[in-house]
């Protein structure tokens, strides 16, 4: 966009380059490139079927993109292409973490062992693939111990402790939402993708999930790429904005600069009232004209 | 009286044996949706290796010590099954996941019968005997003439199925690997993104489905002190019956079933006709389908959206 460098093309920790999806003849995302910045919180937004979806889909191993590359920087220096990954790399090694539009929690069992699941991979290693396990030999256990300090940890931040035990299927929706986002916490991923968290939130559980994303932003070593409608939350948690329209890249930048970047007014926000008022004005004026022309 | 409970012994016995094979059913249908009909031949071609290493280990070795043969064999069946299960599901069953649902099925029922014909070409069509081991018998209680007794063989049976449910059910409960097969089991997209190796997950499956197979293949030599080649068939279809009873897909399901059948068959040879145990084992299956098909641990199915 522009040759101003931007504060997350510093230090990004996820760089997306012309990244192409194609469904047959459908061109679901079109030459998208951005950057997330490390400890940022950044917005995906755009009217529904911007492709903004499919651009999660392709992070996250779900798709594999028709072209582009998609590449995770860690803090230690280290960079993982995630388009050459399938899906349970991508959290294991790359480090990234999503939640779903529609809740996919595991309903039938506990909050607890919906945060454990999280934390297979290091529990599996401790357990000498499961059969040490079985016999009580090896660190087993002391390993186990601290998956669950971590659970608890989160479930204390989400403030559902006290259902720790109670099936994930029973909570209500707000919480619900609010426990994916902890699942995915657990992974311990370097970068979280929130699709559509504040969907379906009530106005004070919305308020919860902003304290609880900026908590993260704050206290955790992991940056957010969000997929959002509700553009209260997206103005007042998100650093930097990335604006999708037909698949496309139309605006990109700080909240307030895309706010009133008149592309993304007129595709997104809609036109606002000041401007109708004005081109009502001039229909007005070209009709009356009209009139008087026909009126002679 | 006296025989009832004589029969009832039995009917654990032969029960608890069911219950192993059933798990194996019902943790791989949980899983990923399939009926592994090669399961059956699987627990008979156990039973063939611990046939083969019973007599080397006593014949060539001259391991005295029954209870330390016993042990060695089952391990080592347990392992080797369970590494022909690994190959088999590598070979026959991955490939086609993801393809219609029928194809794991119909591939299932080839590897079926691949196991048995090659074990009858390569072990011969008649009945492979061991030498009897275990011989000791107790006398419960004696009444009217009639003893009720327990053999050690059947004591060794149900403590060896009761200490390995013990371990098992802690294994599905209270570990990774068992949290990621009950994630898998309700959704294996999302398990796959929360890290866990899917793949590696659904081999694991079915190589304990094998190992518990294999325990039951060799209690079931010992048992009965001999084994052929068509024996996966029956048992495997009765443990598949059990498992449906139960309610396929659930672990106690599985375990109740089996204990079920194999008392149901044997008060029905009992009292009714031995000629007709097996009419009886697989009515149930038949009456289970049309009047319970969710079975008696089962959850209703629900259509997922």
């Amino acid at each position: 966009m522009s040759t101003i460098s931007k504060p997350w093309d510093k230090d990004p920790v996820l760089t997306v380059e012309h990244l192409t999806m194609r469904f047959g003849g459908l061109v679901a995302v079109n030459d998208l490139s951005f950057s997330a910045g490390r400890g940022d919180i950044t917005a995906l937004i755009g009217p529904n079927g911007a492709g903004k979806t499919t651009v999660f889909n392709c992070i996250t191993g779900f798709y594999k993109p028709t072209t582009g590359m998609m590449t995770m920087r860690h803090k230690d220096g280290a960079t993982h292409l995630l388009e050459r990954m399938p899906d349970f790399v991508v959290s294991k090694k790359a480090k990234v973490a999503r939640t779903f539009q529609n809740i996919r929690l595991f309903s039938g069992m506990t909050l607890l062992e919906n945060l454990l699941v999280a934390q297979h991979n290091p529990l599996m290693i401790a357990s000498g693939m499961t059969f040490l396990g079985v016999l009580g030999i090896g660190g087993y256990k002391a390993k186990e111990r601290q998956a669950i300090e971590k659970a608890k940890y989160w479930l204390d931040k989400i403030k559902l402790t006290d259902r720790a035990d109670d099936p994930a299927g029973d909570l209500p929706y707000g919480a619900q939402r609010r426990l994916e986002i902890a699942r995915a916490m657990c992974t311990g991923p370097a970068l979280l993708c929130l699709d559509e968290p504040a969907a379906g939130l009530n106005p004070r559980e919305s308020a919860e999930l902003n304290e609880l994303l900026l908590g993260i932003r704050r206290d955790e070593d992991t940056s957010i790429l969000l997929i959002e409608h509700d553009m209260s939350v997206v103005m007042e948690i998100s650093d930097h904005v990335v604006v999708l329209e037909y698949g496309t890249k139309i605006s990109d930048g700080t909240p307030a600069e895309t706010k009133n970047d008149p592309r993304v007014i007129a595709a997104y926000l809609g036109v606002d009232d000041e401007e109708v008022d004005k081109v009502e004005h001039e229909l007005d004026e070209v009709q009356a004209h009209h009139t008087q022309g026909s009126g002679q | 009286m006296e025989v009832f409970i004589q029969q009832v012994i039995n009917g654990i016995t032969i029960g608890s044996l069911y219950g192993l094979i059933a798990i194996g059913y019902t943790m791989v249908f949980g899983i990923i949706g399939m009926v592994n009909f090669a399961h059956g031949d699987v627990f008979m071609v156990s039973a063939f290796f611990a046939l083969i290493f019973f007599l080397a280990l006593t014949a060539w070795l001259g391991i005295a010590s029954i209870t330390i043969t016993l042990l060695i064999v089952m391990v080592i069946s347990m392992v080797l099954t369970g590494l022909l299960s690994w190959a088999i599901e590598r070979i026959a069953y991955s490939p086609l996941r993801g393809s219609f649902r029928l194809a794991p099925l119909i591939s299932a029922i080839g590897m079926s019968i691949v196991l048995s014909n090659f074990v009858q070409v390569a072990q011969g069509p008649r009945n492979k005997p061991i030498p009897p081991m275990v011989r000791e018998t107790f006398t419960l209680w004696e009444n009217n003439g009639y003893a009720v007794t327990i053999s050690l063989k059947q004591v060794i049976i149900m403590a060896v199925t009761a200490v390995l449910l013990v371990a098992f059910w802690y294994m599905v409960q209270k570990t990774a690997l068992g949290r990621a097969q009950r994630a898998c089991e309700q959704d294996r997209k999302m398990a796959g993104l929360l890290g866990i190796n899917v793949d590696r997950t659904i081999s694991l499956t079915f190589v304990i489905g094998a190992a518990l197979a294999a325990v039951a293949g060799t209690l079931y030599l010992m048992y009965y002190g001999v084994v052929h080649f068509a024996d996966g068939f029956t048992p495997g279809v009765k443990a598949f019956t059990a498992a449906v009873l139960g309610g396929i897909g659930s672990l106690p399901g599985a375990v109740l079933g089996g204990l079920l059948i194999g008392l149901i068959e044997t008060l029905w040879g009992q009292y009714v006709s031995a000629d007709y145990q097996n009419v009886a084992a697989f009515s149930i299956l038949v009456i289970v389908l049309i009047f319970m098909p969710q079975g008696l641990l089962g959850r209703p199915e629900v259509e997922k959206v």
